[in-house]
């Protein structure tokens, strides 16, 4: 077959191009878990740092030394108290986090010898062990009759429900899709959150009581925020960054070419991984852990040529050099210094894509080199950002509620320009990563009740 | 290449390394494994009246991930008949001449039980004996081992039964669980023995099973004392062997180390504070025999960098420094000092100095990154801060030239002693 008939020819999408054990293999855990064996020793390799960097390069300021001792020690459920007590999701964040980018990067065997102690395995080891007991050890403070509406059932949200159900108040939880969980549940590539872990966290996250969940209730749609603040005390906004950013090329409405996240929900929430249709051409537009995890599950439910085309150079990548790596050693080529000019179709589906070189101009600004390239591509997925969906709350009450960027504007509190409204994790500015959204969520639920019984 | 030839009592071996009296040396088969390995010497495991042993009989203690930092056994001695204990010990000589094999034994405390037994083992040809005056567990509560070893007069009487009834060198096992190592090295030389052999085993209870509230190992619930030896033992055994090296009274006797040596430079640091060669139990019982290739190596090695062409050239060389406290000199000083490149920021230099020392190193924040600087007039030069340090090379303790001259604590002018009587 000839190029140009490859490119002519119907969209190569199909389901089923593994075996089972190959669905099965591709999918487990990316990091297989720590043995009871291995946890002690890895955990041995920790120095106990006085003014430990790894606690300062940790969003929520988990005691990491502290923890890691106590695994030493086989004291698994201090460790775990130490993690859970200072981020409620230290089961996801020890999968998800960017370590390498966070406290295994400030861990001073970094420095030392370039292996710093496996810290997300370690914590990984102690929240498994302790959520195989079943225990529920946190208790809720007297009953305050104080109510609060969250909106968004995501790691922010939730890390700020817990809180304040720990502190006496009661929550409603707003979620606007099915199930909570926000990215752990949706976003996040399967292989990084096997099995039903992130449901099973939940669980025990509501397991303390107090909280209500509100399923398929988005707000705009089906509550507002006028309504929710003259039901409640208090609003926390944790509405994530649901939106993508559109692909203005022509050609972008094609179809086949789709945003990253929607396929990676679709995956996370696929029951029969063997029954999802893949391309077998596959080019993703995008330099961030997104595009990596888009990019690296297509590979693995079988494509055969899967490209990641980013306009600048690596070290501009979103994505953290571990990522690169696993998408790289996964058999995924990354094309640097490329960006999209049109998409190509027949039938009304896409079946290449054109892109031109870049490059920087002397003022460092990024320029089309001109020439361009074309790669066949029976689906294009777009991961080039999200962004929170706009002015979520125009709800017609009159107080503006302040926005900046798109997102969210919020002082050190998290409290809103609203009286009462408070907002944290990717709906207000930030690093935009669960492990942030989490310690939103906690500093909410303190602002939150200060706010309550000032 | 380093002649590493000894003759240690009057027994000569191609090298030092000798596996001590203990399982690895009860029988033809294993004996023979580790001649061929290498070994330079058997002790053989004890013979005496064969005894029955329990399950189980060993217990460790783990450091850090690391297996075996210390062991324990509750064994007795060779559960073998006599007989057949010296058949092969007389088989494996015949065929191994240029090994050492020396007997350990242990017969009730008379002198006819020796005599009988001397005269049996004489006829295999072994190279020597050593007296089980050791053991702290099991054979002590029947009045032989360490019941015998830790009473001096006991051991001079049948140091002296044995020189009596055997032209073979007789070597002295001494065990650590008594207050001054010197009183039964000392009854050894007036028994006239040949040689000491120390450290035997330290009496231990090495764990307890908090799941079953008994001591580790576990026999069927219970536990008993056991004798602790591995690496943990070490520093125990180089303390004994230095005091015997530098005790005048012993003057003579040759010196086997024993006590944790797993290493060349374990073995090195045994012969040079006044061992004439060593014997090796737990490493081997860690690794199994092969370790002896790299002992056997790695002592070479170093002799050669060195320029030591035989053991006799650093054999005994840290004696003469190794002094009592009061022979110290009061005026020596040293600093720390912290190499910033090297330093990761790790802060255990700082916070163990501060919580548990002399508050001398500061914790700084410079442009937002962490820096340790030690406080010169607070610093008292322990060392701490530079064990601590998980980075080689980062602390080092740095003499002060302050111009005062050697002085010991009896002419030091702290000394409360010296101190000018005030004026009546």
């Amino acid at each position: 077959m000839t190029g140009e008939n490859a490119l002519s020819a119907q969209p190569d999408i199909a389901a089923g191009r593994l075996s089972q054990a190959e669905y099965a293999r591709n999918f487990d855990d990316i990091k297989p878990p720590l043995t009871p064996q291995q946890a002690p020793i890895d955990a041995s390799r920790c120095y106990f740092c006085y003014d430990a960097p790894c606690i300062e390069a940790c969003p929520t300021g988990i005691d990491i030394p502290s923890f890691i001792r106590k695994i030493a020690t086989d004291n698994v459920r201090g460790a775990a108290m130490d993690i859970l007590g200072a981020n409620i999701f230290g089961g996801a964040c020890a999968r998800v986090c960017p370590v390498e980018e966070l406290c295994e990067e400030a861990c001073v065997r970094t420095a030392q010898e370039g292996k710093p102690v496996n810290i997300g395995l370690l914590q990984r080891y102690a929240t498994d062990r302790f959520f195989e007991r079943g225990e529920q050890p946190f208790e809720r403070a007297a009953p305050t009759g104080k109510r609060i509406a969250v909106v968004g059932g995501g790691p922010a949200g939730m890390s700020c429900a817990h809180g304040l159900a720990r502190l006496g108040h009661e929550v409603t939880v707003y979620e606007a899709r099915p199930k909570a969980g926000g990215l752990n549940e949706y976003g996040i590539a399967a292989y990084k959150v096997i099995d039903d872990f992130a449901q099973r966290e939940l669980d025990f996250i509501l397991s303390v009581g107090g909280i209500t969940l509100e399923l398929n209730k988005a707000l705009g749609a089906d509550i507002s925020l006028a309504g929710l603040r003259r039901d409640y005390d208090a609003v926390f906004l944790a509405t994530g960054q649901a939106d993508v950013k559109a692909l203005e090329v022509e050609g972008q409405a094609l179809k086949g070419v789709r945003p990253a996240i929607d396929y990676i929900a679709e995956l996370r929430q696929a029951g029969d991984l063997a029954a999802l249709p893949v391309g077998r051409r596959v080019v993703v537009i995008g330099g961030g852990n997104t595009a990596i995890d888009i990019a690296v599950q297509t590979k693995r439910l079988g494509a055969e040529d899967v490209t990641i085309c980013y306009r600048r150079g690596p070290e501009e990548m979103g994505a953290t050099w571990h990522e690169q790596e696993v998408a790289q050693t996964g058999g995924v080529r990354i094309k640097h210094w490329v960006r999209p000019v049109r998409l190509h179709g027949a039938n009304g589906h896409v079946n290449s894509i054109e892109l031109e070189y870049t490059r920087l101009d002397d003022s460092g600004r990024l320029d089309g080199a001109g020439d361009t390239t074309t790669l066949p591509a029976d689906s294009v997925f777009t991961a080039i950002g999200q962004i929170p969906i706009a002015d979520p709350v125009a709800d017609g009450a009159g107080e503006p509620l302040e926005m900046s960027g798109g997102r969210i504007v919020v002082n050190d509190d998290l409290e809103t320009s609203l009286s009462g409204v408070f907002a944290g994790g990717d709906c207000i500015d930030g690093l935009d990563l669960t492990v942030q959204a989490v310690e939103d969520g906690k500093v909410a639920a303190r602002s939150i009740h200060r706010y309550l019984t000032r | 290449m380093a002649d590493l030839r000894t003759d240690f009592a009057g027994i000569e071996s191609p090298n030092p390394f000798w596996l001590a009296s203990a399982p690895p040396t009860d029988k033809y088969y294993n004996v023979e494994r580790a001649f061929r390995a290498g070994w330079g010497g058997v002790v053989w495991k004890t013979v005496g009246e064969p005894i029955v042993n329990v399950t189980s009989r060993y217990g460790a203690v783990e450091h850090n991930g690391s297996r075996m930092a210390g062991f324990t056994n509750i064994e007795l001695i060779s559960d073998r008949p006599i007989e057949v204990n010296l058949r092969e010990v007389k088989q494996i000589k015949r065929e191994w001449p240029d090994r050492a094999l020396v007997v350990s034994l242990m017969v009730p405390c008379d002198e006819e039980s020796w005599k009988a037994i001397l005269a049996d083992v004489e006829d295999t040809g072994a190279d020597g004996i050593e007296l089980n005056f050791g053991c702290p567990h099991g054979m002590s509560e029947r009045g032989m081992g360490s019941a015998v070893g830790q009473v001096p007069d006991y051991v001079e009487m049948v140091t002296a039964w044995c020189k009596k009834h055997t032209r073979m060198p007789v070597i002295v096992k001494l065990t650590p669980n008594i207050t001054d190592i010197r009183y039964p090295a000392r009854a050894a030389r007036k028994g006239n023995a040949d040689a000491v052999s120390l450290i035997n085993t330290l009496a231990s209870v090495i764990g307890v099973d908090l799941d079953t509230m008994a001591p580790l190992p576990l026999v069927n619930g219970k536990g008993t004392h056991g004798g602790y030896c591995g690496p943990a033992v070490k520093p125990v055994a180089l303390r004994m062997v230095g005091d015997l090296a530098r005790d005048p009274e012993c003057r003579g006797m040759g010196i086997s180390g024993i006590g944790g040596i797993s290493t060349w430079r374990d073995a090195a640091e045994f012969l040079s504070i006044g061992a004439d060669n060593v014997q090796v139990c737990t490493a081997a019982m860690h690794r199994g025999f092969k370790i002896v290739e790299d002992m056997i190596d790695g002592l070479s090695n170093w002799m050669d960098e060195k320029g030591y062409r035989t053991l006799s050239d650093f054999q005994g060389a840290a004696v003469r420094n190794y002094v009592e406290w009061g022979e110290l000199d009061m005026n020596y000083e040293i600093v720390a000092r912290i190499d910033q490149d090297l330093c990761i920021g790790c802060g255990l230099c700082h916070v163990t100095c501060e919580d548990t020392s002399h508050q001398s190193i500061a914790a700084l924040r410079v442009d937002g990154e962490r820096r340790y600087e030690v406080i010169d007039e607070e610093c008292v030069g322990c060392n701490l801060c530079m064990y601590v340090c998980p980075v080689d090379g980062c602390i080092a303790m740095e003499p002060v030239d302050n111009g005062k001259p050697y002085t010991v604590w009896a002419d030091d002018p702290r000394n409360p002693a010296n101190r000018p009587q005030a004026a009546e």
